[in-house]
């Protein structure tokens, strides 16, 4: 295996409305599992669930976002792209690739997000 | 003759100062700018959903291309419209 080089990445999936819950979940982990196939890590997972689109793709209105935010090496996401472009359920997808601002800014925005629910829990 | 001091103007004569345009982003020490939450990207786009010069958001030529990335992002992945009336 090349010599590790983790880099830091941001996957946003809209998959087809027509999924059901379970095939949603479904979906989700296949591509985490993917991901951690391919020797990367999983840092946080966020599924937006059903949203209003602010333009029809292929004659749908609505989607379900998941945002998937992970490291790997950069060869993995190439075969990554592959899979997606395959999958029918998967409308749209976008890798980003997140320099160490994006990588606080994240984190910062998760910590007070459980800070929040710790207070309102 | 009315002379120069009794004669009043409707309205002060001197127009009153705009204030300085200045970068949100080097004033609040903003780094990353998310492309994910459509709010905060609707500031720099106009009603048509069209984004909005230099000249009217005030931003620094760094910060301007940030965020011109990142609502092209959110373009593409439906967050924000590419055209649209009666955005906001």
């Amino acid at each position: 295996m090349a010599t590790e080089n983790l880099q830091d990445y941001e996957l946003m999936v809209i998959f087809t409305p027509v999924l059901a819950e379970d095939e949603y979940k479904a979906a989700q982990k296949k591509y985490a599992d993917f991901i951690k196939e391919n020797g990367g890590k999983i840092v946080h997972e966020n599924a937006w669930g059903l949203r209003s689109l602010a333009y029809p793709i292929d004659k749908k209105t609505t989607g379900l976002y998941w945002v998937l935010e992970y490291q790997a090496d950069p060869q993995s996401n190439g075969t990554l792209e592959i899979q997606m472009n395959r999958d029918e359920s998967v409308m749209r997808h976008m890798i980003t690739k997140l320099d160490k601002y994006a990588v606080q800014y994240n984190a910062r925005k998760r910590n007070k997000v459980t800070a929040e629910e710790a207070t309102t829990a | 003759m009315a002379k120069q001091n009794d004669i009043k103007f409707l309205t002060s004569t001197r127009v009153e100062q705009r204030q300085k345009k200045y970068c949100r982003f080097k004033k609040m020490g903003i780094k990353y700018i998310d492309y994910k939450d459509a709010e905060f990207l609707k500031k720099f786009v106009n009603e048509q959903g069209k984004m909005l010069p230099r000249r009217i958001t005030g931003n620094s030529l760094k910060y301007q291309r940030k965020v011109a990335q990142a609502i092209k992002k959110a373009r593409q992945m439906s967050l924000m419209p590419y055209v649209t009336d009666l955005l906001k």
